[in-house]
């Protein structure tokens, strides 16, 4: 991410990293999540669930931040994020 | 990732009937978006979830009421606001949230709305405002814009639209606010400060119908976000009579009026010591 | 503060007796509009309610109030309505939703002469069928007609309790005449009269099935903010109350909500016979026409005509099996209402062509004298002979 200014104590904020999950079943394929998406984190799967949609898929997992912002915008209730344990990799 | 995907569950699924998911809403309804600020906000201003009854009229707003684990009562089309006045009234206990639609709200259930207001009944009223029936297949509401098609205007509405919080403060609401389902933290917040105040609250939710209005106007459910996030200004504490719903010139949004006044049963109570 | 049952000898209207009624039976919730000629008992509740913990409020349409009293009526509260011909066409909306939700609540018809605006200070009967069939959709219900201030004192209390027994709105339908008329009215201890409540739900809260019905086919009623996480929906529904469109949803429904009312008729007919033993002409009437039938009786008696009474005290459901087993011991039967002829069709559907069946009716704005009655019978008498 580019800053436009960067803080003094930029070193010693921990930002969160989140864990998206998505609930396959339930997601209509409106791409709310993929698109206002702050960190880019979401794609569109290749793949269809049960209903014939598409559903979003993690890209960029190292990229979230937990914002819960794609669990806000869903209207399905399929897709939400946990806060990632501080040792976990995120692309595990 | 698979593994983590089924780890947990929705943070929602403790207030959802998870049975009746996925929800009757067409891919890109804002309804769901807005139901789902409504149950983050529920949870997060702490009410008795057994005391909170959500009621709902008809449409597809209307439906909301079926799809949350709280009581839930789904109505007539129109009389959801007179049935919540009974149930606030008969248990003020209970605390009592309409969710419901535009047309539900504001055409055949407009008298009982600017009455419910003027009463200060002590109810929160989230209306998803798309601009049109959306569950009859998209004919003109009492909100769309004018010169907008719909299926009983196909060469554009000849009618003006309601200003839905200057409606709501001129009939007598205590807290008003309007937003959209793209900003969803302001929403959140504005549905939880409103379940937390006494008196008639209303929060207006702009949300898009890719299916009833969308397609006619040529507005695919992402033009529609891309107009809240591009046409939109917030300004809270504006005069109702002055913002606006122009999707070409702006739409204002924010927290207008949020006052104190006595509800209906405050009155009523005083009025019955007078027995003694 | 005045008590809640007013013990004592009163001479009070029809309309103050129906209010006094219901605060004797328990309700606590009143929601109406005004209109003439059931005006009074809103005007009569908004006074006692108060003094009584109970809550009244006029909203602004009757569309309104019944939404408040089955919105109250889910919150725990027994609560009722009062209305006449224009109201009550807009509670009919409402009454459909009270039916299907299965919500009990009382619904009063001060009836006066129509269509549209009518006669609005003048009684008739003429919303019987109304009554039975004005919400859309097959349902059943139950209808009670009074034919005297005392009587709409008690028969607010039956209809109370059948309410909630049964778990439906029920109505009263009485008339401008019988509402406006002051006679003395008895209000008893209130040790002595008998109060029902809706059955509650008894096991584990989150297996409660709100629309399982019981061994009499009424289903326990949870009510808002009992922990039961309820549903419940004008839609189409199943036990659990979610909606489910299907025919056999539906089936299923109209089962449930016809079944809890065919199933105890035996409970709910109430009629009264008058010298019906050796008569040969049977009036069928029922509220203030019921009165005037009763002084045609004696007074055809002394003419040597013998007539009995067979006066509805439920008029829905019809009591079908009476007036059949009626049919067949008299030579006439004679239905007496204000109207063209309304309860007289299910009087000549029961009869089935068995025996001759008369309407002695008007257009409605009066009551039926016990003369003209009797002139009728004089002229039926002598057709039957000839």
């Amino acid at each position: 991410m580019k800053y436009w200014r960067v803080p003094l104590d930029m070193e010693e904020i921990e930002v969160s990293r989140g864990i998206v999950h998505i609930v396959e079943e339930r997601c209509k394929g409106c791409g709310y999540c993929i698109e206002y998406c702050p960190r880019d984190v979401l794609e569109f799967s290749p793949k269809y669930n049960a209903r014939g949609y598409h559903p979003p898929r993690v890209k960029r997992p190292e990229a979230c931040v937990n914002c819960h912002y794609c669990e806000t915008i869903c209207p399905d209730f399929a897709i939400y994020s946990v806060e990632a344990p501080p040792d976990a990799d995120p692309a595990a | 990732m698979e593994k983590t995907r089924t780890r947990s569950e929705h943070p929602l699924n403790d207030l959802l009937r998870t049975d009746r998911i996925p929800h009757i809403w067409c891919p890109g309804c804002g309804i769901g978006t807005a139901f789902s600020s409504c149950l983050v906000a529920v949870k997060a201003a702490g009410l008795d979830l057994r005391k909170t009854v959500m009621v709902s009229g008809i449409g597809c707003s209307g439906r909301g009421a079926g799809y949350t684990k709280l009581d839930s009562y789904h109505t007539t089309h129109g009389r959801a606001i007179p049935f919540a006045t009974g149930m606030k009234l008969a248990n003020p206990e209970l605390n009592v949230v309409v969710f419901s639609g535009d047309g539900d709200l504001f055409a055949i259930g407009g008298n009982h709305f600017i009455h419910a207001a003027r009463r200060n009944v002590d109810l929160t009223v989230v209306c998803v405002n798309n601009l049109n029936y959306g569950m009859t297949g998209g004919q003109a509401a009492a909100t769309t814009p004018s010169m907008a098609k719909t299926t009983t205007t196909p060469l554009g509405n000849p009618e003006p639209p309601f200003n839905l919080p200057l409606l709501a403060f001129a009939a007598g609401a205590t807290y008003v606010a309007r937003w959209t389902i793209l900003h969803t933290r302001d929403l959140t917040k504005s549905i939880e400060e409103a379940l937390t105040r006494r008196g008639f609250s209303f929060v207006e939710v702009l949300a898009p119908c890719p299916t009833g209005y969308g397609r006619r106007n040529r507005e695919k459910p992402l033009d529609s976000l891309k107009i809240y996030q591009e046409r939109t200004i917030t300004r809270n504490g504006a005069n109702p009579a002055e913002v606006t719903l122009d999707f070409h010139r702006g739409i204002t949004l924010g927290k207008f009026v949020d006052l104190e006044r006595p509800t209906f049963l405050d009155a009523y109570e005083k009025v019955c010591s007078l027995t003694q | 503060m005045k008590p809640a049952v007013l013990t004592g000898e009163h001479f009070i209207t029809g309309d103050v007796a129906c209010a006094e009624g219901a605060l004797a039976a328990g309700c606590r919730f009143f929601a109406g509009y005004p209109i003439t000629p059931a005006t009074e008992i809103a005007e009569h509740m908004a006074s006692r309610l108060p003094h009584v913990c109970g809550t009244f409020i006029q909203m602004e349409d009757e569309i309104a109030a019944m939404a408040a009293v089955l919105g109250a009526s889910n919150a725990g509260v027994k609560s009722m309505t009062a209305t006449s011909g224009p109201g009550f066409s807009l509670i009919m909306e409402n009454l459909g939703l009270g039916i299907c939700t299965e919500t009990p609540c009382v619904v009063v018809n001060v009836q006066r002469a129509g269509p549209s605006t009518g006669l609005p200070t003048l009684g008739a009967q003429g919303d019987m069928m109304q009554a039975r069939w004005g919400s859309h959709g097959h349902y059943e219900i139950i209808t009670l007609a009074p034919s005297s201030p005392q009587e709409l004192f008690y028969q607010t209390i039956t209809a109370f309790n059948m309410s909630e027994t049964y778990r439906l709105p029920v109505l009263i339908m009485t008339d401008e005449v019988t509402g406006h008329l002051s006679e003395r009215v008895v209000i008893p201890e209130p040790g002595a009269i008998q109060l029902q409540t809706r059955p509650v739900p008894k096991g584990r809260k989150d297996r409660f099935k709100p629309f399982q019905p019981g061994p009499n086919g009424v289903a326990p009623m949870g009510i808002a903010g009992g922990g039961y996480g309820l549903h419940v929906t004008g839609l189409t529904h199943d036990e659990r109350g979610y909606p489910c469109m299907n025919p056999e949803t539906q089936a299923e429904m109209l089962d449930r909500l016809t079944g809890k009312i065919r199933r105890n008729l035996k409970d709910i007919l109430l009629t009264e016979s008058y010298r019906l033993d050796d008569a040969d002409i049977a009036l069928v009437s029922y509220g203030v026409s019921s009165r005037s039938s009763l002084a045609a009786v004696d007074e055809a008696r002394q003419a040597g005509i013998k007539a009995g009474l067979l006066r509805l005290i439920t008029v829905w459901p019809f009591p079908e099996e009476r007036i059949r087993e009626l049919s067949r011991k008299v030579k006439c039967l004679v239905t007496v209402e204000i109207n063209l002829g309304q309860i007289h069709l299910e009087v000549q559907r029961c009869s089935e062509g068995r025996i001759p069946v008369c309407l002695v009716g008007h257009a409605g704005g009066t009551v039926i004298s016990p003369d003209t009655i009797v002139d009728r019978l004089k002229g039926l008498l002598q057709s039957l002979h000839a």
